[in-house]
């Protein structure tokens, strides 16, 4: 069992919880476990199977991105953090 | 529609922070609580406004700007220590209009304020407030208050 904390912002689908207890062994299963519980975060999190390009998971101050994405191994008890880049412009 | 409470101290924060990034796109947080609403359910009472730096790369700040992870996690702590809430961020849009953008609906969070302000030839011009999803935008109106008339919206009551 590992957590994931919500961004403000998405804590409107998790019913206002911002940490989220979920199962399995790996960040990808974790993040199945989150939307499996909570599916309306799905289209917010994914673009198709992949992390949409602004959403960052971290796992204390480490970036998934320079680990080994998805697939990076989490211990029981490890508490992960979804994090928004916000980015934006004139166009 | 919701009503944003800004006070005019704020609101010239916000200003001098994007003329300052001028010609680029400046940016930062917005920082706040709900409060009883006239016409939605809930209006929102800007508390702090907090500049951050432009992360992206430097031949695109003219017209993108990008706030790092860890700026979101820092101010997204310090509004859980100050008992506020992380709702919403400002930009500029440098000699353009202040609507959303393209580019702003594809990267847009669902329930987060996006203030848009328009700077022309390096003057602050009109700033509007937006809810942004990929296929949609919703306008809210920003009310921009006197110090004194804003000190005593901060006693209303909080909600969530
Ligand atoms: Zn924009």
């Amino acid at each position: 069992m590992a957590k994931i904390r919500i961004p403000t912002p998405l804590r409107a689908f998790t019913g206002g919880a911002a940490d989220i207890d979920v199962a399995g062994a790996t960040v990808g299963a974790a993040l199945s476990s989150l939307v499996e519980q909570h599916p309306e975060l799905r289209d917010h999190l994914f673009e198709k199977d992949e992390l949409r390009s602004f959403v960052n998971v971290f796992i204390g101050d480490e970036d998934i991105r320079f680990l080994q994405g998805l697939d990076t191994e989490i211990a029981a008890g490890e508490s992960l953090r979804i994090i928004p880049s916000i980015a934006g412009g004139r166009g | 529609m919701s009503r944003i409470y800004l006070s005019e101290s704020q609101n010239r924060r916000i200003s001098a922070h994007l003329e300052s990034a001028y010609p680029h796109e400046g940016a930062g947080f917005l920082l706040g609580h709900f409060v009883d609403g006239y016409i939605a359910a809930t209006d929102v009472v800007i508390d702090d406004v907090i500049p951050s730096e432009n992360s992206s790369a430097e031949d695109e700040r003219h017209h993108r700007f990008v706030m790092t992870p860890q700026a979101w996690m820092r101010l997204e702590d310090e509004a859980d220590r100050r008992g506020l809430r992380l709702v919403g961020c400002f930009h500029s849009h440098p000699d353009a209009p202040a609507i959303p953008s393209a580019f702003d609906r594809e990267h847009a969070l669902p329930n987060f304020l996006y203030m848009i302000v328009s700077v022309n030839a390096g003057r602050a011009g009109e700033l509007r407030s937006w809810e942004i999803s990929r296929d949609n935008q919703v306008e809210h109106i920003c009310a921009v208050v006197s110090d004194d008339e804003w000190r005593k919206i901060m006693k209303w009551q909080t909600v969530n």
